[in-house]
């Protein structure tokens, strides 16, 4: 009896918890499709209809911001791997030195800052900055860049570092004995074997770059209006069609990049698993 | 192929000078000190094992001959060259790891190049050696396969591959044998043999099983602590323990305490307190009459009788309590009457053992007087 109703109860409150993630996004999806021009009325008669989306593509200032968005993302999604390769390496490796404690607190710190406290003080130093050295000269694409990189880069640093907590640190010793000088070690051996980690932590930072608006209201200078800003700007004046056409594209694309990042993540896990077993010479 | 054309060898050969000199070496890490003033001498294409529970600083001693770790006190000197400073990618040397820590990423035929590509040798010449290097260690057609592709006994001998192909001075081995299955080991240990013979490296591997150590090495560096606590053949070691711990640690042995009551040149008698009749040694000690000292007898170096032998020294008294037959050979736990335990052994030549001893007889022990070990540290 336990059993059988054990077996009724999982599922349906899988199925809610599922309900309560997804629904929303999915009524939203399919308004998008809807004909009429009020948002919560479907208009059976002739939806499905592409026209929202068509109307986005002539839509100059969508665009706009959307092309502001993508270069920003990739800006920032590069920069990100960069910056966080390079602390998460110094984190993993580098072992106890003077100021760890500080560095791993600042690294750590923009995931769990609020954003709106970090893009105030942003907001400041960039004002101080243009005062004081005249650069950033103005707020736009620089500044934006710069903002998202301070908080994404955290992630890619997090996920190098516990990439590089699992690597075998005999793996560069080898090459080193083979003769391998340390850049070429790093190179060659380090650097191929954390790749996967590095990729998958740029995609994230795209994507937490892609969608991301309180940081960049604040930095954001006129005529540098990114995509999330652009769709909560016209919500303000009530949400109209178009608005689900174009959040359901942004939801695509970052769908896409987080199951890319999931993907890879973890079928290294997989061949971590399975190398370390090989160590253990249990096969 | 000789070790002679390395080209990383700069100082001139004699056969006076040792392959590596390693001159009151000390490492400390913090509080502990992992190697305690170790003084060596390794000969020209010579196997020599370091022998020794975990933690007893043969990793550590291996890791700096390497480069990996730095002497806190001493020299390390190859090849007459001291090796103070110099970074492991610039020494004569090679290592296979114990974990043989092949590149995941890269093929067998890249594993075994990626050493040569760093000399900067042209493609050709390259790809001949690797190719080379790949027939002696068995391994042609598996050029092109990945390390998570290959058995435990294939990935040991690319790990083995890529540290020859370098044609180094001296090849460091941790653990050759540990990640092998027992049969494999066997097979493997005779292997590795044969290709040192034709190389004519110098090998110095680590390992904690006095078995691979026996079977591999010329000398064996025995050590305990940091410290290296004796060294010789194979055959010196178990025969001639130098100190209790030596005689403890390979093979098994039974170890008495005792007093030295008699002690001329050429012989020592021992009273044990557990043994009924005294011990009688035919080689001396350098001790004091009546110091302590221990005996070590090997377990298959005491015979068993049914009737008590017509000699006054080297024989007890005791039940059998245990036979455990091995195959080749049986084991005979004995119970002495004062408790103490003794094992003997003996091999089964025929197969259908004329006198059987069964756990329940009573026997008498017996050995020679140049049999037992005696003495004092």
């Amino acid at each position: 009896m336990i059993h059988a109703r054990r077996s009724i109860l999982v599922p349906s409150i899988m199925a809610f918890g599922f309900a309560f993630l997804y629904v929303p996004i999915l009524a939203m999806i399919g308004y998008s499709f809807n004909n009429s021009r009020l948002v919560t009325v479907w208009d059976s008669a002739n939806s499905p209809t592409l026209k929202w989306y068509s109307a986005l593509w002539r839509n100059q200032q969508v665009l706009d911001a959307a092309w502001l968005s993508f270069r920003i993302a990739l800006l920032n999604a590069t920069g990100a791997a960069i910056l966080g390769t390079l602390a998460g390496l110094v984190l993993a490796r580098f072992g106890r030195f003077r100021g760890r404690t500080l560095l791993t607190a600042l690294t750590t710190a923009p995931l769990v800052m609020p954003e709106v406290i970090t893009g105030l003080s942003l907001l400041l130093l960039f004002v101080a900055m243009e005062q004081a050295i005249g650069w950033p000269a103005s707020r736009g694409v620089t500044t934006l860049t710069i903002a998202h990189i301070t908080f994404s880069l955290s992630y890619v640093a997090v996920i190098v570092q516990s990439r590089l907590a699992g690597f075998d640190l005999s793996l560069e010793e080898a090459a080193m004995d083979l003769g391998a000088r340390p850049v070429t070690v790093f190179l060659r051996i380090t650097l191929p074997l954390i790749a996967p980690a590095i990729v998958s932590g740029w995609l994230l930072a795209f994507t937490l770059s892609w969608d991301d608006l309180v940081i960049s209201q604040f930095v954001a200078g006129p005529g540098s209006s990114t995509l999330p800003m652009v769709i909560f700007s016209k919500v303000r004046l009530g949400v109209t069609p178009d608005i689900n056409a174009l959040a359901t594209l942004m939801v695509l694309t970052v769908a896409v990049g987080v199951v890319i990042a999931t993907v890879l993540l973890r079928r290294q896990e997989r061949r971590r698993e399975r190398d370390l077993r090989l160590a253990a010479g249990a096969d | 192929m000789t070790a002679a054309d390395n080209g990383a060898a700069s100082a001139p050969l004699s056969a006076a000078q040792p392959c590596v000199r390693i001159e009151g070496v000390t490492k400390r890490f913090g509080e502990f000190t992992a190697v305690d003033d170790v003084s060596l001498d390794i000969q020209e294409g010579e196997i020599f094992c370091l022998l020794g529970g975990s933690g007893c600083g043969k990793t550590t001693l291996l890791r700096m001959l390497a480069g990996f770790e730095q002497p806190s006190a001493g020299r390390i000197l190859i090849d007459g060259q001291d090796m103070a400073g110099i970074a492991p990618y610039e020494r004569p040397v090679n290592m296979m790891f114990q974990s043989y820590a092949l590149f995941p990423h890269m093929t067998v035929q890249a594993n075994v190049a990626f050493g040569l590509e760093q000399e900067k040798l042209p493609k050709d010449q390259i790809a001949q050696r690797v190719e080379a290097m790949l027939s002696l260690v068995r391994l042609d057609g598996m050029a092109q396969r990945k390390p998570h592709q290959l058995s435990g006994g294939q990935r040991q001998r690319v790990a083995l591959a890529r540290a020859l192909v370098k044609r180094p001075r001296l090849l460091l081995l941790d653990e050759p044998l540990g990640a092998l299955d027992r049969k494999l080991r066997e097979h493997t240990q005779f292997e590795l043999l044969g290709l040192q013979k034709q190389l004519g490296v110098t090998f110095v591997v680590v390992t904690h099983d006095q078995e691979e150590a026996m079977t591999l090495a010329n000398r064996i560096g025995v050590m305990d602590r940091g410290r290296i606590v004796q060294v010789g053949s194979p055959r010196d070691i178990y025969e001639y323990p130098s100190t209790r711990f030596v005689a403890d640690f390979i093979g098994s042995v039974n170890l008495f305490e005792g007093r030295l009551t008699e002690d001329e040149a050429d012989y020592v008698r021992v009273a044990c307190p557990e043994l009924p009749a005294p011990v009688l040694v035919d080689h001396g000690v350098s001790a004091a009459p009546d110091a302590t000292v221990w005996v070590a007898i090997r377990p298959e170096k005491i015979q068993l009788l049914r009737e008590r032998p017509e000699v006054a020294d080297n024989i007890a008294q005791g039940t059998v309590r245990d036979v455990a037959y091995m195959g080749d050979m049986s084991i005979y736990l004995v119970v002495l009457p004062v408790g103490r335990e003794l094992r003997v052994t003996r091999a089964n030549l025929q197969r259908k053992e004329e006198e059987i001893f069964e756990s329940g007889d009573a026997v008498w022990l017996a050995w020679d007087a140049a049999s037992p070990v005696v003495g004092t540290g």
